[in-house]
C-alpha cells in the first residue's frame, strides 16, 4: 500500500469532528465521505486523495460508536490512519467492517512523518517505508484475531 | 475472576477467562436505535448485494429498538428513517419497538433500565457507544458499531477481548451537593479520555452501596468517556428492588470471586467530593465548579442518558423551586416513564414557573443534531456526557458538563455556580 500523508498532529481526535452529529441520519457511504473531517478540517475533502493516510496522537476515533466515521474515511479514499492509539469501538468497526487499518505507531515514527510524506506500507513485514526521507519504522503487530479478520476481508467473511 | 470475567466467561462457554483472551460470546440482548438502526440495514443491504440472503435475524425476542437520536424527525430523511426502523421490526418480527408518540419511548439507555429490557449477568451489546449505561443493573454492557450489531443479529454472538479491569472504591456517602456525574467527571479527569480504554470500570465500595441505582446508571453511562469498554457495578438488593418494582425478579446473577483480580485500584473519599465541571472540549478539563464562577452562560442543558433521570429532576427542581432562570434553559426527560413520574410529583409546575422550556425526550441537541443546538460562541451548561468541538452544535460554541445541580444552580445565575454558593 503507497500514498502520501495527511498528518493531524494532536490526540483525541474525536468521531464529532470525524463525521459531526448532524449528519447521522445519512447512510449513504459516498455522501458521507463529501462530510469526512469536517469538524477539524474543512479542507479535509478538496486534499484527500485515493490511497492516502491519516497520522494522528493517541486515541483516534474516541467518542461515540457511530460507524460513519470510519466509513467517511474509507469512502473519502484514505486507506490507514497511522496513530500512537485508536479507541476501541473506532478500531473494531474499522477492522469488522474492512474499511481501513488502524495501524498502531511508536512515539518516534509518529514524530519523523511530517505531512505529505509518502509512505508503503507492507503489513506482511508490520513495516512503514518513509520513501521520502527514506526511512523504515516498524508498525504494531496486529493481534491473531485482528490479523485473521483483516486477511478474511472484514467480521462477515471471517469463520471462526 | 471478577464479574465481568464471569459473565463473559459463562456466555463463551469456558470454565475460565483471563484479560487478553479473545472469545466468541453468546448474546443476550441488542439494542438499535434511529441511527444504528439504518446504519445496520445498509449493512443488509451490502451483504444482500454479495448474495446473502437476509429474511430473519437469530432471535426477534432478544432484540429491541428504540427512536431517540432524531426525534422529533428533524427533517425528511431522519422521518424517512423512522419508518426504515418501522419496516424492520414489522418484517422481522421484533416486538419490542418503543415508538415516539406512542406511550413509553426514549432514550436507549434510559429505557434498558426502566424497561428492565437488561437483567444481571446477561451480556448485552447496543449500537450507541453510552451501552455501557446498563452495566449499573450488574451486566456486560457494550458499544458496537454497524457492522458488528449486524453480525449479532444474524449470528447471536460476537467477539470481544476479555479486558482488564480497573475498580474504583468510593468509601462513604457523597455530601448533599455533589452526585454521582460530580464523581465520574473527577474520576475522567484523573484517568483521562483513554485512561481506561479497552478496559471495564467497575465500582463499588460502601460509597456505591449506598448509591441509588440511578446514581449509579451516571457513572457507568460515562465510563464511556474514558475509553471503557464497559463499566459494571456487582448487583445487590437496591438492583433487586428496582427490577423487581418493574415485574421482574428472575436473573441468573454474577458475582465476583473475592480474590478476583483486578489491574489497579483507586479509592475515593466520598467526603471529600466537590462539585465538578468540565470544560471545553473535553470531558477529561475538569475543575472545580468554584473556580468557573465568573464564566457567563447562554443556557443550561437538562437532558440526555447521562443527566435527566427522575432523581437528575428532583434535583433540579430542589434548586429550580420558588426561582426563576436567567438564561435558556431547557429540561428534557430522558424517558416518558420519567416525564410523567416528573408530572405526578410536581417537578413540571416548578420547572415552568421558573420560566423553563419542558420538552420531550430525545438526543437532539446533546450530539448537536436539532431540538436547540448552540449557535457561534454560544456556552451552554449542560448534563449531558461529551462537549468535543461542536458536539452541541456550532463548532466555536463551548459546552461545560456538569451535574444536574450545578446545572440548575447556573441557569439561576446565569454564571457556573455551586449550588452552595446559591442565595
Amino acid at each position: 500500500m503507497k500514498g502520501s500523508v495527511i498528518k493531524y498532529e494532536r490526540d483525541n481526535i474525536d468521531t464529532d469532528v470525524i463525521l459531526p452529529g448532524p449528519y447521522l441520519k445519512i447512510h449513504d457511504y459516498a455522501e458521507l465521505a463529501t462530510h469526512a473531517m469536517e469538524g477539524l478540517d474543512k479542507d479535509f475533502h478538496k486534499r484527500v486523495k485515493p490511497g492516502d493516510f491519516i497520522v494522528a496522537g493517541k486515541n483516534f476515533g474516541c467518542g461515540s460508536s457511530r460507524e460513519h466515521a470510519p466509513i467517511a474515511l474509507s469512502y473519502s479514499g484514505i486507506k490507514a490512519v497511522l496513530a500512537l492509539s485508536f479507541a476501541r469501538i473506532f478500531y473494531r468497526n474499522a477492522v469488522d467492517g474492512a474499511f481501513l487499518l488502524p495501524i498502531e505507531i511508536d512515539e518516534s515514527a509518529y514524530k519523523d512523518i511530517s505531512d505529505g510524506d509518502s509512505l508503503e506500507v507492507n503489513i506482511a513485514a508490520n513495516e512503514i517505508k518513509n520513501l521520502t526521507k527514506n526511512k523504515i519504522y516498524k508498525m504494531k503487530p496486529f493481534p491473531e484475531l485482528i490479523g485473521k479478520i483483516i486477511e478474511a476481508g472484514g467480521l462477515f467473511n471471517y469463520k471462526p | 475472576m471478577n464479574i465481568t470475567e464471569k459473565i463473559l466467561a459463562r456466555a463463551s462457554g469456558k470454565k475460565d477467562v483471563v484479560p487478553g483472551d479473545v472469545v466468541f460470546v453468546n448474546v443476550d440482548k441488542v439494542m438499535v436505535h434511529d441511527v444504528s438502526g439504518p446504519g445496520v440495514l445498509a449493512v443488509f443491504e451490502k451483504l444482500r448485494k454479495k448474495g446473502m440472503v437476509i429474511d430473519k435475524v437469530w432471535n426477534p425476542d432478544k432484540v429491541w429498538v428504540a427512536e431517540d437520536h432524531f426525534v422529533p424527525a428533524a427533517d425528511k430523511i431522519s422521518a424517512q428513517n423512522i419508518v426504515l426502523l418501522t419496516n424492520f421490526t414489522k418484517q422481522f418480527g421484533i416486538k419490542k419497538h418503543f415508538k415516539y408518540g406512542m406511550g413509553q419511548y426514549g432514550i436507549c439507555h434510559t429505557l434498558s433500565h426502566e424497561e428492565a429490557m437488561v437483567l444481571p449477568g446477561e451480556v448485552y451489546v447496543g449500537g450507541d457507544s453510552h451501552t455501557n449505561t446498563t452495566g449499573a443493573l450488574g451486566a456486560f454492557a457494550a458499544g458496537l458499531g454497524h457492522t458488528d450489531v449486524a453480525y449479532v443479529l444474524l449470528n447471536g454472538k460476537i467477539w470481544f477481548k476479555v479486558p482488564e479491569t480497573l475498580f474504583f472504591k468510593l468509601n462513604g456517602k457523597l455530601p448533599d451537593h455533589v452526585m454521582a456525574k460530580d464523581l465520574i467527571l473527577k474520576i475522567i479527569g484523573d484517568i483521562g479520555t483513554d485512561g481506561a480504554a479497552y478496559k471495564t470500570m467497575q465500582f463499588g465500595g460502601t460509597g456505591i452501596s449506598e448509591m441509588s441505582v440511578e446514581s449509579r446508571l451516571t457513572l457507568t453511562n460515562m465510563t464511556t468517556e474514558a475509553g471503557a469498554k464497559s463499566g459494571i457495578v456487582e448487583p445487590d438488593q437496591k438492583i433487586r428492588d428496582y427490577l423487581a418494582a418493574r415485574g421482574v425478579t428472575k436473573y441468573d446473577e454474577v458475582h465476583g470471586d473475592s480474590d478476583a483480580h483486578y489491574e489497579k485500584i483507586y479509592e475515593y473519599e466520598g467526603s471529600e467530593m466537590e462539585p465538578i465541571v468540565a470544560k471545553p472540549f473535553s470531558p477529561e478539563n475538569t475543575v472545580v465548579a468554584r473556580d468557573l464562577s465568573s464564566v457567563e452562560l447562554d443556557k443550561a442543558y437538562i437532558g440526555s442518558c447521562t443527566g435527566a433521570k427522575l432523581e437528575d429532576l428532583q434535583a433540579v427542581a430542589k434548586i429550580l423551586k420558588g426561582r426563576t432562570v436567567k438564561i435558556r434553559t431547557e429540561i428534557l426527560p430522558a424517558a416518558m416513564s420519567i416525564f410523567r413520574k416528573a408530572m405526578d410529583g410536581g417537578l413540571l409546575k416548578i420547572f415552568m414557573d421558573a420560566g423553563v422550556v419542558v420538552g420531550p425526550p430525545t438526543c437532539g441537541a446533546c450530539c448537536g443534531a436539532h431540538m436547540g443546538v448552540l449557535a457561534k460562541d454560544e456556552i451552554c451548561i449542560s448534563t449531558t456526557n461529551r462537549n468535543f468541538p461542536g458536539r452541541m452544535g456550532h463548532i466555536e460554541s463551548q459546552t461545560y458538563l456538569a451535574s444536574p445541580l450545578v446545572a440548575a444552580a447556573s441557569a439561576v445565575t446565569g454564571k457556573i455556580t455551586d449550588p452552595r454558593d446559591l442565595k
